[in-house]
């Protein structure tokens, strides 16, 4: 059998990612049901050199990611709803100043304390727009145990070479679930690092804006002495309050997802040409559209299935397409609608988007979406 | 020696009002740097946010100008993964004890080897004179119209009971002793905090009719005590002084020394 196959679990599979995409600082506060993370990298970063803090609070821990990352640490913490609460005015800091962070949210039900140790999909919205303010955010949602791996290290490849926050979002299911697993070899993995400034230190524009709009970045130490703040700064990095200059950099901010999206958005398609019926999901969901989809295709059911992978940036364009010949699309999903809505946005009045929203703690089950799938015969 | 290559002289005038003290504390602050002689690169100074936290803009190191309140969490991270740095975390008493009161003591309590100075104005200057943790019962501020009801934090005790290597408290009157404290701090291996009282004449002075901005640093001189004297007096006679001086220096484990031997042997498993 092949050495790196193993039973593991989800929040074990993002632990393993991370070490592989070669991040080499962990800070965390506990918190069910994300803490299975911590506690595998608390084992694990000693070991190969890296380090492992359980600080005071979340808002401690998120803080302390971005000045790791900034002193040139790939940089992680996990947590779960009320702790993803509390991190969001440091998430918005780590995407004005730019640096690179990788934050797992273990969704849990909300709100507040909420649902502790059963599945929700309720922090869809809250991981884009969280914080305050107009900002860059990517937002990768795994629906199994080695996807759990394949996207942390893709959130650090991400982050690294956009210099923005990525979230990773589990929800209590995926997190837990156990499946074997075969990791690659760490040798064949494709591994992104910031781009370092080829200027010498006094040249250095430590938020330039040239055609990449991903200005190179110093690490702290490395001689080129700059200026970082969370206060709207100009190319130098220093805060300005000139018109011009705040839209130009807020600009750039704010486009530079943009230009990479291609790139950026993953999603898994199955068209069935003869289909008038799709289903968008995400997450645990998709496992039970999967299977409701078996059943349909039982029944002779033709249905079409959309699995978002990059749930923001939202892949809207392609889901417009995946629309285009449908007349109802299904949106399972363990919140009252929060994904349904952007659906709608996405694919116009010619489709009629259907909702199978739980809230109570539970999966939806594979039935749920049949007997919604046969509604629309 | 010329402490003027430390600064950023294009980013000048600063914001600091007239009669502010915290331009006193950032001569002190790079006196002590030159003393020591680290090298720029070398040095990462983080703030928060506040009148004191605005320093590291000036200054020409490594700056980190964070979230109100997550100075030290930030630098928690960048010391971690670059011990090699000298941290130097500036921050207010609302920062510092109000909002990031969680991350000071915890900080301390690690020990982690890094220097925090605390600007203590007794108000939170920069939003416009609201009452903070160590605004003086009695006193006034715009959101302690009827004079400060609630008891005040004793900034260096706290972070001595913390469990911090290295505590002092100095005034902005006495210059060149806060400038021998910073160094000392900043020597240390362990988690080092000197208060700075730093007057500010322009949301506390005023409010509490204390006179010209000149008055508020002269009665700093007035307001001292040493800690020595300090300990043969009584509580009554001590009110409304500041006990300034070294008030702790002692030899406790230090966070990243104890995790490096941790990790050592980690590996060697």
């Amino acid at each position: 059998m092949n050495p790196r196959t193993y039973m593991m679990q989800g929040n074990i599979a993002v632990a393993e990612g991370a070490i592989d995409a070669g991040c080499r600082f962990y800070a965390g506060y506990p918190i069910t049901p994300s803490s299975e993370i911590a506690e595998q990298l608390s084992r694990r970063l000693p070991e190969i050199g890296g380090r492992f803090i359980q600080m005071e609070d979340e808002i401690a821990a998120m803080g302390a990611i971005i000045g790791a990352s900034l002193a040139g640490a790939k940089a992680m913490t996990a947590t779960s709803g009320p702790g993803f609460s509390l991190k969001q005015e440091n998430i918005g800091y780590a995407s004005i100043a730019e640096i690179p962070v990788v934050i797992v949210n273990v969704m849990r039900g909300g709100p507040s304390t909420g649902l502790p140790t059963l599945p929700a999909q309720g922090d869809v919205m809250q991981a884009r727009w969280g914080t305050h303010g107009d900002h860059p955010i990517i937002t990768l949602t795994p629906a199994s145990v080695r996807e759990s791996y394949d996207m942390t290290i893709q959130a650090f490849n991400m982050a690294e070479k956009y210099r923005v926050p990525v979230i990773v979002l589990l929800d209590e299911i995926i997190g837990h679930v156990h499946e074997k697993v075969t990791l690659p070899d760490v040798g064949q993995l494709k591994i992104i690092n910031r781009k370092k400034p080829d200027t010498p230190p006094e040249e250095y524009l430590p938020y330039i804006i040239d055609e990449s709009l991903i200005p190179p970045m110093a690490n702290f130490g490395d001689g080129y002495r700059y200026h970082v703040t969370g206060l709207v700064h100009d190319e130098t990095g220093f805060p300005t309050n000139d018109t011009l200059k705040i839209e130009a950099m807020l600009t750039r901010l704010n486009s530079k997802l943009d230009k990479y999206l291609d790139e950026i958005i993953q999603y898994e398609e199955n068209i069935i040409p003869a289909a008038k019926v799709g289903i968008v999901t995400y997450g645990s969901s998709a496992r039970s559209s999967r299977h409701a989809l078996r059943m349909a295709k039982e029944k002779n059911i033709d249905v079409s299935l959309f699995r978002i992978q990059t749930m923001w940036p939202f892949p809207t364009k392609a889901l417009r397409d995946f629309g285009k010949n449908l007349s109802y699309i299904i949106v399972p999903e363990l919140n009252l609608g929060q994904i349904a809505h952007e659906v709608e946005h996405a694919v116009g009045h010619s489709v009629e988007v259907l909702r199978v929203n739980k809230i109570t703690g539970e999966p939806i089950h594979p039935e749920e979406i049949l007997n919604k799938i046969e509604e629309c015969l | 020696m010329d402490y003027l290559p430390l600064l950023r002289k294009d980013k000048f005038p600063h914001i600091w009002c007239e009669g502010c003290g915290d331009g006193i504390a950032l001569k002190a602050i790079l006196r002590a740097i030159q003393n020591i002689g680290i090298n720029q690169n070398d040095i990462a100074m983080v703030s928060g946010i506040g009148c004191s936290s605005r320093t590291p803009g000036y200054v020409d190191f490594n700056t980190l100008h964070t979230t109100h309140g997550r100075a030290i969490a930030y630098a928690t991270g960048l010391k971690l993964a670059r011990p090699e740095l000298t941290v130097i975390v500036v921050t207010g008493d609302g920062d510092a004890t109000a909002i990031g009161g969680n991350h000071l003591i915890h900080a301390a309590r690690r020990n982690i080897n890094m220097t925090v100075l605390v600007y203590n104005n007794h108000i939170y200057g920069m939003t416009g004179g609201q009452v903070s943790p160590t605004t003086p019962m009695g006193d006034y501020a715009t959101t302690a119209p009827y004079g400060g009801m609630e008891n005040t934090f004793d900034i260096a005790g706290l972070t001595i009971a913390a469990g911090a290597s290295f505590v002092a408290r100095s005034t902005v009157y006495h210059a060149k002793t806060l400038e021998r404290m910073i160094e000392k701090a900043i020597r240390k291996n362990g988690f080092s905090l000197v208060e700075i009282m730093s007057p500010c004449p322009t949301a506390y002075g005023k409010i509490n009719k204390k006179g010209l901005p000149k008055d508020l640093i002269l009665n700093q001189k007035s307001q001292a005590i040493n800690v020595d004297k300090a300990r043969e007096m009584s509580p009554e006679d001590l009110r409304g002084r500041i006990i300034t001086g070294i008030l702790a220096d002692r030899e406790l484990p230090e966070y990243i020394s104890t995790y490096d031997k941790i990790m050592s042997s980690a590996q060697r498993r």
